[in-house]
């Protein structure tokens, strides 16, 4: 289908306006809400991804793709049943307690749900109790953990053995980043996997949940 | 005795190129006019919303050997006390562009605008290191002036959280200094607020002072690597003069 492809194209150029207008030019003929979803927003998205992940683009055209993808989204929501949504998975993410740096952990976010994961955001200063409460309620696979001080690390480790004392340690996956964070100490503190940037984490967690 | 100092906005802001480069990005992925537009618009948001502002006190070895010292958890060895030792003199530091450029850039995370977000976070940090520069430049005169430095004298800035200066270090750096006084509070993991600061030392003397070899324990998890090339600019230019050429090398 034409159209699609085009809806593709113009999210890989960030061009939020084009997208929401073809997004629902395709609904108004008649095509699948869904459809529109896979095959023309998630898979420019994936272009987009794979383009940045080899160097090919930086950041920021990542991230007017994404506000494109959002744009179409905002199109299609209405018109997409639960049944519709065909999700790679569910990560509950979040900066980790006493640290407030959140820019890797949005772009973490962003990048996660481009390639098709449902995200829930639980923001920054998150503590071990609000990670796995939410991991709990809304039957996330993944919680995803970021931290940009050592000594916020710590806070990692917690939310680890709190899923461990209340039972869902292995059903509930983790996932941890963030400038000091290595892949020693994810697994020093039994974390299920590390991303070194966004593209190397939306990696783990598809081997995770794969 | 402490100095705050008003940093003039002209001193925070840098070139696009730089800040492409912050972004990890080249000058070939920056050159469509989406990507123009966006750098341009993160720089007049720089400009508007922030306030930059600095704090500065001089300190004797002794006094700062226990400032380092802070809750003994640095590294042991470290590069650093060797350094602190062989300047000829010390200066507690800290700076910050303010809280309003944080807001900003949470709000624009909020308002589904990533791109403008993630590209003014870069220029914000960006603009946090040029202040620091400021200061650099800024002591370097005065000790010119008055005849305690020489035109070969360098001014180096060191953080808790780098080289083997654990980041608990910034307790006993806060007490003695008091960045309060221009806004920024620590919280209790060590976190200064506004998160757009940086704190540390600035060590004066001659280039060579600073010179290490990067093969400490703690230098193969360090991700920025950064030492090499601030020492090298160290030789190769001098900070008061014109040539800076590259103000985002030294990034935290
Ligand atoms: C769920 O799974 C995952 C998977 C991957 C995940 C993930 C979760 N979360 C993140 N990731 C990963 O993917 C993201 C996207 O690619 C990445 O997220 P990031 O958040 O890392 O990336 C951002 C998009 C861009 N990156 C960043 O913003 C951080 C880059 C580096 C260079 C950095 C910067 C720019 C800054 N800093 Co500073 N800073 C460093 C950083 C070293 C480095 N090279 O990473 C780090 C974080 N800083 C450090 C320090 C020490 C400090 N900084 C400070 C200040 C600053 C600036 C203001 C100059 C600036 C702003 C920081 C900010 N984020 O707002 C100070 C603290 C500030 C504060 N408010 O308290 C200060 C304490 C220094 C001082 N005394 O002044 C170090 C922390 C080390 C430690 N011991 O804790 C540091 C690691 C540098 C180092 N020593 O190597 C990955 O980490």
């Amino acid at each position: 289908m034409e159209i699609l492809a085009t809806i593709a194209a113009e999210l890989q150029r960030g061009e939020d306006q084009e997208v929401r207008t073809l997004t629902q030019s395709a609904l108004d003929q008649s095509l699948e809400a869904a459809t529109i979803l896979e095959q023309g927003l998630i898979a420019g998205m994936q272009v987009v991804g794979e383009r940045f992940r080899v160097h090919e683009i930086f950041l920021p055209e990542v991230l007017l793709a994404a506000k494109a993808m959002n744009a179409g989204l905002a199109v299609l929501e209405p018109h997409l049943g639960e049944a519709d949504i065909h999700t790679r998975g569910k990560i509950v993410i979040g900066t980790v307690q006493g640290d407030l740096h959140d820019i890797g952990k949005n772009l973490v976010g962003i990048m996660l749900a481009g390639a098709g994961f449902e995200v829930i955001d639980l923001g920054k200063d998150v503590s071990p109790r609000q990670f796995v409460d939410a991991a709990r309620e809304s039957g996330a696979n993944v919680i995803g953990m970021s931290a940009l001080l050592t000594t916020t690390m710590p806070v990692m480790k917690q939310v680890i053995t709190l899923l461990k004392d209340e039972g869902l340690f292995g059903s509930v996956r983790t996932v941890i980043g963030g400038a000091p964070v290595t892949e020693e100490y994810a697994r020093d503190i039994g974390a299920d996997s590390y991303g070194f940037d966004a593209a190397n984490a939306v990696e783990s967690v598809k081997a995770l949940v794969g | 005795m402490t100095r705050t100092v008003d940093v003039p906005l002209s001193e925070i802001v840098p070139t696009e190129e730089a800040l492409v480069r912050a972004l990890g990005g080249t000058p070939d992925q920056a050159a469509g006019d989406r990507v123009r537009r966006l750098l341009g618009d993160a720089l007049d948001e720089l400009r508007a919303l922030a306030e930059p502002r600095g704090i500065f006190a001089e300190v004797d070895a002794r006094e700062f050997a226990g400032i380092y010292e802070g809750a003994g958890d640095n590294e042991d060895p470290s590069p650093l006390l060797e350094i602190f030792a062989r300047g000829d003199s010390i200066a507690l530091f800290a700076v910050t562009v303010g809280a309003p450029l944080s807001d900003r850039i949470a709000a624009l995370f909020d308002a589904g605008e990533p791109a403008l977000g993630a590209t003014l976070d870069a220029a914000a940090s960006e603009g946090t290191e040029l202040a620091g520069a400021h200061l650099d430049r800024l002591v370097l005169s005065e000790a010119r002036e008055e005849g305690t430095a020489n035109a070969a004298t360098r001014v180096l800035r060191y953080s808790p959280g780098y080289c083997g200066w654990n980041i608990t270090g910034q307790r006993a750096l806060f007490a003695a200094l008091g960045p309060e006084e221009i806004g920024i509070r620590l919280t209790e993991s060590c976190l200064m607020e506004p998160l757009k600061s940086i704190s540390g030392v600035m060590v004066m003397g001659p280039a060579e002072v600073h010179e290490f070899e990067s093969d400490y324990r703690f230098c193969s998890d360090c991700r920025t690597k950064i030492c090499r090339s601030r020492i090298r600019a160290l030789k190769t230019r001098d900070p008061e003069g014109d040539d800076d050429g590259d103000p985002g090398h030294d990034r935290r």
